[in-house]
């Protein structure tokens, strides 16, 4: 049976195996492949994706699980916070190899929209789940303090 | 390019679990769980009760059930309790902190494909409801105290051990989790014999 969802705005029809993990569609059937596969276990956020504003590990979850619901992945990305998180990335120059960005991008974005004046704490607890093995985890709190000045500036 | 996409992870969590494995330690099959039945023979209503919750305890203090009624603000996993990976915290509403939701990971089912355990209702016990380190006694005390238990009564506890389907979670845990012993209908047989039968607690 076919699977409706809509990505990024646009929507699609999935035919395969509805246990299929949603990172798969996004990157093999549909051909986004910003969003990254790192572990597959849901430890290192790499695949990280909005489903409904709400941060999720598209490595983890059945691609039926997603059905109806409002998918946003990096290319998808458009708000008010997404340009100031992206704004802060190029300024502070956080990335270096970049493979974990996607994912932090997305947390950090989830995080400001619901909160755009995070705390120290905050950040930790949002970001904790996004592991960066170049470690710029101190770049990445920077730039969302930095994003949070631009919105609440 | 798909194939080998996908074998690279088929290897690669394969790899994974096999050190996840080796690290929590072999898990046996569900252990068995003595009925109510088991206790008629003791005929002081007092000890017959103790008793009973002594065996239900064997449900409660199990990894399945301890590991989310935490005492602070991380749940834990594992057979051996270790800290939840990634660090989670409980948040405002038990349900993980902003960005870094229950959800986030957990669906609404066990997915195998990734391991990661699922319920619609996934979420850590409230801190009022905490049971890790605490003894069994001091469990029972926690259990039947209104201001702590969600403002329930004996029969909405019974109710509850023998029917909420995240408390039956802990008998389909998926993967290689070991189940709680039992079956959540004797654990909440056992529940209602020891309301019946006064609900006495163990000693704290």
């Amino acid at each position: 049976m076919s699977i409706s969802l809509n990505i990024n705005g646009t929507q699609r029809e999935f035919d395969g195996d509805p246990e299929t993990p949603l990172l798969w569609v996004i990157r093999e059937e549909i051909g986004l492949t910003g969003t990254k596969y790192g572990c597959g276990i849901a430890q290192c956020g790499a695949c990280t994706v909005h489903v409904d504003g709400q941060t999720l590990r598209s490595c983890s979850a059945p691609v039926s699980a997603v059905a109806g619901r409002k998918v946003t992945t990096i290319e998808g990305l458009s708000s008010r916070a997404a340009k100031a998180v992206q704004k802060a990335w190029v300024e502070l120059d956080v990335v270096q190899c970049g493979y974990c960005q996607s994912g932090q991008i997305m947390s950090a974005i989830a995080l400001l929209e619901k909160k755009p004046n995070p705390t120290d704490t905050d950040i930790d607890h949002a970001m904790a789940g996004n592991i960066c093995r170049c470690a710029t985890y101190q770049r990445i709190r920077a730039a969302i303090h930095a994003a949070s000045s631009q919105l609440t500036g | 390019m798909t194939t080998s996409f996908r074998m690279l992870s088929s290897v690669k969590t394969r790899l994974i679990a096999i050190v996840l494995a080796g690290t929590f330690g072999p898990f046996a099959g569900a252990a068995d769980l003595r009925g109510a039945e088991a206790f008629s023979s003791i005929a002081d209503p007092n000890e017959r009760s103790r008793a009973l919750f002594i065996e239900a305890g064997r449900v409660l203090q199990h990894p399945r059930c301890l590991n989310c009624h935490p005492v602070g603000e991380r749940p834990t996993q594992g057979k051996d309790g270790h800290p939840h990976s990634p660090l989670v915290v409980r948040g405002p509403d038990d349900k993980g902190a902003i960005a870094m939701r229950c959800t986030t990971c957990h669906q609404t089912a066990n997915y195998e494909q990734s391991g990661v355990p699922g319920h619609p209702l996934w979420h850590v016990a409230p801190k009022s409801m905490a049971w890790q380190g605490k003894s069994l006694g001091q469990i029972c005390a926690q259990i039947k105290d209104s201001k702590r238990n969600g403002g329930k009564t004996l029969a909405a506890i019974q109710e509850h051990m023998a029917h909420d389907s995240l408390v039956g979670w802990a008998w389909s845990p998926g993967g290689n989790r070991e189940p709680a012993p039992g079956t959540q209908s004797q654990l909440g047989s056992l529940i209602a014999a020891w309301i019946d039968s006064g609900a006495a607690c163990p000693a704290p």
